[in-house]
């Protein structure tokens, strides 16, 4: 089982301790043009998590692989490269460029336009440019998850992230959007249960290796996923409140198994899976 | 610069300065750091901590000037003595100190960092503005400030030829620096981490959109 961060919630060359916490760095998504972003106001809190629309600010392609990828490789932390676009070429092109990484595609920011083309489409074209560990990050909106799951496996995934924030607004005292561009990626703990339920299903429909992440605060979080059928677990907006959480949650995540019967965490994987006879999606 | 820690330090009390409650807690293995850079306190009860800049720092103790206005800056200055809050920093970057002839500027809560500067540059003249004579009260936290209250600004008052350090309200902070081009300015924005992760709170300096937490709070255009 590895700790990992969700992208965008973590940047390594400005906290290299956080990373090095980690079993590996996921890098903020990497789009052919730099981007500088949507404008302020670009996060907000709610009861129970928060809004951001950050909009995949990122140098871009050529600064990213020319000036940022080897100063990360320096802080010998596995790398692993969130990859966007606005088209599958667009991806593939980026993967084309890519080596000794794990890339993630990232197929599910929900500031930005999506690519027209389906998840699987896109796979597709990055899995013909190269033979990196292909991860595809999908929606949580995705209305049948493992109907999904079997078509980016299909066109050629070798694991799965799973979720990416859910679309939400939040508005201000006079009833106007807090965020300037309206809505934002909702995160947090409120997010758990979401995520539990994608894990879930998407267990259900394939072996690949799953990095969960969704409202992840505590080792007992963590667990839950794994028994919903987590390979791996990433850490979002716990990270802002707490840097030192991948230690914490670490440390937690083996009383949490000990105290859940099992003598690793791991040894928890899918437990939850074999209670439900039939779950539909 | 000093190394940011995360520790949970006990209250030690809250004290009420005008509309605004200076919260104390112990000082922990943290280093208070440079004036003008700031901690993220745990605000209980919710999901992110509040970035608030250190106003006072007597031997043991940090101290941090909270003005209650929404449910973080609330629960934080709703602590109660032998509470514990999660403290981070110092973080960000503050004022440079060496400067010739300093002079504070202040607006509303904006007077946070100032009497730990004061502290740090042997009590300079200060300019402090606040909206009503219940917040001015805050002025008791810098005794020898000149204090001006709305509708007289502190750019009514400002002399001339002094190497500005202001904080404050950002039509202030625009104010001063049409006056003082040369002037450091603590800016604030809404942030998630405060160290550089999350990219909430990026402010738009000479056109160019830059994380306030990493490149400021105090910034300066000259």
């Amino acid at each position: 089982m590895l700790l990992l961060n969700a992208s965008g919630c973590l940047d390594a060359l400005t906290a290299p301790d956080v990373a090095s916490s980690l079993d590996a760095y996921v890098t903020k998504t990497v789009t052919p043009d730099p981007r500088a972003g949507n404008a302020p106001v670009r996060i907000a809190e709610t009861e129970q998590g928060m809004l951001n629309a950050i909009g995949l600010a990122n140098p871009g392609r050529e600064r990213f692989l020319s000036t940022m990828l080897p100063r990360l490789r320096a802080l010998n932390v596995p790398l692993w490269v969130s990859v966007g676009g606005f088209a599958a070429h667009e991806y593939a092109e980026t993967c084309a460029h890519l080596d000794e990484v794990t890339i993630e595609l990232n197929l599910s920011c929900p500031n930005v336009d999506e690519a027209p083309e389906s998840a699987a489409e896109i796979v597709a074209a990055c899995r013909e440019v190269t033979g990196n560990p292909l991860y595809a990050k999908v929606s949580p909106h995705s209305w049948d998850m493992g109907e999904t799951v079997r078509a980016v496996e299909a066109a050629g995934a070798d694991g799965l992230s799973m979720i990416n924030t859910l679309r939400g607004v939040v508005l201000d005292a006079h009833l106007s959007p807090t965020l300037a561009r309206g809505a934002g990626g909702y995160s947090g703990p409120a997010l758990k249960p979401v995520a539990l339920a994608a894990v879930f299903a998407a267990r259900r429909a394939t072996s690949l290796p799953i990095v969960a992440m969704g409202g992840v605060c505590s080792g007992r979080d963590a667990l839950e996923l794994i028994a919903c059928g987590a390979t791996h677990v990433a850490l979002g907006t716990v990270l802002f409140s707490d840097p030192t959480a991948p230690a914490r949650i670490r440390a937690e995540l083996d009383v949490e198994a000990e105290r859940a019967g099992f003598a690793r965490p791991e040894d928890a994987f899918a437990h939850a899976l074999g209670f439900v006879a039939r779950m539909e999606n | 610069m000093s190394k940011p820690r995360r520790e949970r330090l006990s209250v030690l009390g809250v004290d009420a300065v005008g509309p605004y409650a200076l919260v104390r807690v112990r000082r922990g293995s943290l280093d208070p750091g440079v004036p003008g850079q700031f901690f993220m306190l745990e605000a209980p009860g919710r999901v992110l901590p509040r970035p608030m800049s250190l106003c006072v720092a007597p031997r043991g103790e940090l101290g941090f000037l909270v003005d209650p206005v929404g449910p973080g800056t609330i629960a934080i200055a709703s602590v109660e003595r032998g509470e514990a809050l999660h403290v981070f920093g110092p973080l960000g970057n503050g004022f440079r100190l060496d400067v010739p002839r300093p002079l504070l500027v202040g607006g509303g809560i904006g007077i946070a960092p100032l009497p730990y500067l004061a502290e740090a540059l042997e009590q300079p003249p200060a300019v402090l503005g606040f909206r009503s004579a219940r917040h001015a009260e805050a002025a008791a936290l810098l005794p020898h400030a000149e204090v001006v209250v709305d509708p007289v600004l502190v750019t009514d008052v400002l002399p001339a030829g002094r190497d500005v350090l202001a904080c404050g309200p950002e039509p202030m902070l625009a104010a001063v620096r049409a006056l003082a081009p040369a002037a450091q300015l603590a800016w604030e924005a809404p942030m998630a981490c405060g160290y550089g992760a999350c990219y909430g709170c990026v402010v738009e300096v000479e056109g160019d959109l830059k994380r306030l937490c990493v490149e400021g709070p105090v910034l300066c255009f000259s």
